[in-house]
């Protein structure tokens, strides 16, 4: 086996950026790249993405940490004396050169030390420049590995955007870098060019073995292209690993999300590699502690759709679009939706049934900060959700504005509003949940079916019955499993915002 | 069988032109453009080549011409002219240059205040900087002549220079001095085989924006030339049409004077590729 340390070509150290506003590009970044490998940085705009490939380039310079090329320390060389060559997102060709001097502009300035013997034997270096000869020879053949060959003469301002990039990536790769950055190099070509300079890239790194560091915001072109993929958000490295791994075991919702489609359900641990959500309990492969919170992944591909009896879990098709090779459906079960992609067309409005096997369900520990329902406003101006009614302050919904004595809403303009079944998200705090053994306190009553010690304090997950509901609190006061309590929730704790913005 | 429908065409017909004795279309925008044009520009202008080909008794002749290149001092004049603009265009572009390259490398409000400072003296009175710079080089003890005539004009044309230079370098693209720092050039590579060639177009409008008119800028020469006398071709067209400077008012002369500019300019222009559509950067835009 390869000694990987060994193996390291380049690799970040604790790196961080913050950026003279503040703001911080890269925190605390610590990865390798091994030789030879793709490397791709996947992420949303502002994720920080070109910020450790400028970092890497040698045009910025972290706040702090280190970059090993070779196991020394780059951070403070300038780009000119690193062995690393960058096709820039928007080319950056230079318009007053032709496509043969553009890819020799690094050539005619390479200069190599050349140790000669003298008569005595006598030994010394001299500092040479490339021939004239040389240089063309290595145009010659970089040309025609991006088949371009006759466009020597030719302004850059006469190709065409795809032309464009291969003198872009000839004039990085000309040079023999030891590691070629590409910067959304695709970014600017249409689609179907796009496909065809991904794979010619992906050949180019197979064929001449040089590590490539891929910039790029487009999942597909990720998981296309690299070996391995890192995705960022925030200046945060969210995964490290390979195409399949961050596929099928996205280590958080945000990385299932942004890397293709997929269902997330929110939902529970009810036994050993048995997982709870869409109102049933479901075989899995991940264990995960009983009763624990968990978020769960399903890709849209591995939803078996069946007929309404067949399958575990009922529902009704609510759209149905063809997208050429399958068909993108959505099932409502309860009030959740389920996207499926099938083959088979099933009709809006058809009653069906699903299936999913154990090793499609990709469990995630869930974060948990604070409790999240759906609910709506009553006309007694309270608030419905988790199984319950809660009392809660309306007038937070608009800035400024008061009830009147018959219960309508008026606004800091004097515009009055009826609330009556406008929909609401609730945010409630895990340490703004009180319970109670007296059933008539609380706005909702539920059993506790779990109990977690976290130190100084339990984490109770209290269940209702009807919706199965959860609420999860914070409480250093000891109960019991199974203990059937109200829950408590005082008015100020309690907040609420619009769903979408009412009609007038 | 064949459906004769019969089509009534008299519904297809144009609506009729509302009967106005004056319908305005945006052409008309040009007109009194094009009268301030005819009056000021082409009339004056056939008026000296008019004048420049004929004699005092009318008569077409090239008489006027000979004159004017058998007459030793206005030829010397004319080359000192020449010379005079090129040194001044020369140092003008010497320090103008890392001026417009350190602004349009600042950022936000520091870059905008500086470059106000650097181009107000634009918006004030050509004759009253010309005489403030000659109350500071007396202040200086430095004599008038041509060192003072030197300092004078490159003092005055400065800002025609940066304007056109910052405003070329502020629109170059800053990912391609990165590619050529990234390609292995160092930072003076960078400047003279990028940034450098990238700028020439603002180099070449700046360059016209100072050499042709400081070759008819009489004002400035008479401000700072003192006792020495020196004056430039501009000059010498006044004193030909008015009848100054001890001679007698000459129409024919000053007419074949101006045309002999005009073709030295015309020349200057179309060799520096000053009418090409690209070279568009001139400093208008503040």
């Amino acid at each position: 086996m390869v000694d990987k340390t060994q193996d390291k070509i380049i690799e970040l150290v604790n790196i961080n950026r913050t950026f003279e506003d503040g703001v911080v590009a890269v925190d605390n970044f610590n990865f390798y790249v091994r030789r030879g490998e793709f490397v791709t940085f996947l992420g949303p705009s502002g994720c920080g993405k070109t910020t450790t490939l400028r970092m890497i380039a040698g045009f910025d310079k972290p706040t702090s940490g280190q970059i090993l090329l070779n196991g020394k320390d780059i951070s403070n060389l300038p780009p000119n004396q690193r062995p690393i060559n960058t096709v820039f997102q928007r080319y950056a060709l230079f318009p007053h050169l032709n496509v043969y001097e553009n890819i020799a502009f690094g050539l005619k300035l390479k200069k190599y030390k050349v140790t000669y013997q003298d008569e005595k034997g006598k030994q010394f270096t001299k500092i040479e420049k490339l021939s004239k000869k040389e240089i063309s020879a290595k145009v010659e053949k970089v040309l025609k590995m991006v088949d371009l060959e006759g466009f020597e003469k030719r302004g850059v301002a006469t190709l065409s955007g795809g032309q464009q990039q291969r003198v872009a990536i000839a004039r990085a790769l000309v040079n023999e870098p030891e590691i070629l950055l590409l910067d959304e190099p695709l970014g600017a070509l249409d689609l179907k060019m796009r496909k065809d300079m991904q794979l010619e890239l992906k050949e180019m790194h197979k064929k001449l073995g040089i590590t490539f560091i891929y910039v790029t915001h487009d999942q597909e072109e990720a998981l296309t292209m690299s070996d391995t993929i890192l995705v960022m958000k925030d200046g945060i490295i969210q995964q490290i690993g390979t195409p399949t791994d961050i596929y099928n075991e996205p280590k958080n919702s945000f990385v299932a999300n942004f890397i293709g489609e997929s269902n997330i359900f929110s939902g529970t641990m009810v036994g050993e590699k048995k997982a709870r959500f869409i109102g049933s309990t479901f075989d899995c492969v991940d264990d995960f502690p009983k009763n624990e919170k968990v978020d769960i992944v399903v890709r849209p591909e591995d939803v078996v759709l069946l007929d309404e009896d067949k399958g575990q879990v009922k529902g009704k098709i609510i759209s149905s679009i063809f997208k050429g090779v399958h068909y993108e459906m959505v099932m409502k079960v309860g009030k959740t939706e389920v996207v499926i992609q099938s083959t088979v067309e099933r009709k809006v409005g058809e009653s069906v049934s699903i299936n999913i096997a154990p090793d499609n369900i990709h469990v995630m520990a869930k974060e948990f900060s604070s409790n999240k329902y759906d609910g709506y406003i009553t006309k007694k101006n309270t608030v419905c959700f988790g199984d319950g009614e809660f009392e809660c302050d309306v007038t937070k919904l608009y800035p400024g504005s008061i009830l009147d004595e018959e219960g309508y809403l008026i606004t800091a303009e004097g515009e009055k509003i009826d609330l009556t079944d406008v929909d609401v998200d609730v945010e409630v705090g895990l340490k703004d949940i009180e319970i109670s053994d007296d059933a008539d306190l609380g706005g909702a009553i539920g059993n506790i079916v779990s109990i977690i010690y976290k130190g100084d304090h339990y984490q109770l997950i209290v269940r209702t019955d009807e919706n199965e509901e959860d609420f999860v609190l914070d409480t250093e006061d000891t109960w019991n499993e199974n203990d059937r309590v109200s829950v408590i929730i005082p008015k100020e704790k309690i907040k609420i915002s619009l769903k979408q913005e009412i009609k007038r | 069988m064949r459906n004769e429908k019969v089509i009534d065409r008299s519904a297809y017909k144009k609506p009729v032109k509302a009967n106005r004795l004056f319908t305005f279309s945006r052409k008309q925008l040009c007109i009194p453009y094009g009268l301030f044009l005819v009056m000021f520009v082409v009339i004056p202008l056939l008026l000296i080549v008019y004048f420049a080909f004929t004699g005092e008794d009318g008569s077409f002749t090239f008489s006027n011409f000979i004159r004017f290149f058998s007459d030793t001092t206005k030829l010397s004049t004319l080359f000192i002219s020449v010379l005079v603009a090129l040194a001044v265009t020369v140092i003008c572009l010497i320090v103008a240059y890392p001026v417009a390259l350190i602004l349009s490398k600042m950022k936000g409000n520091v870059a905008m205040i500086f470059l106000l400072l650097f181009i107000t003296p634009m918006w004030i009175n050509f004759v009253l900087r010309a005489m403030a710079m000659k109350e500071l080089l007396s202040l200086l003890s430095l004599p008038l002549g041509n060192m003072a005539n030197l300092i004078g004009l490159t003092y005055d044309f400065l800002p025609f220079m940066i304007m056109p230079l910052y405003s070329t370098l502020i629109k170059m693209d800053r990912s391609l001095e990165e590619a050529a720092h990234d390609l292995g050039a160092g930072k003076v590579k960078v400047f003279t085989k990028v940034t450098l060639p990238l700028s020439v177009p603002g180099i070449i409008s700046g360059a016209m924006m100072v050499f042709l008119p400081v070759m008819s800028c009489y004002v400035v020469t008479d401000t700072f030339s003192g006792s020495t006398g020196f004056t430039v071709i501009g000059k010498l067209i006044a004193w030909s049409f008015l009848g100054e400077g001890g001679t007698l008012a000459d129409i024919h002369g000053g007419a074949t004077i101006s045309l002999v500019m005009l073709i030295i300019m015309f020349v200057t222009m179309i060799a520096t590729g000053g009418f090409k559509n690209e070279n568009n950067a001139r400093g208008t835009n503040l």
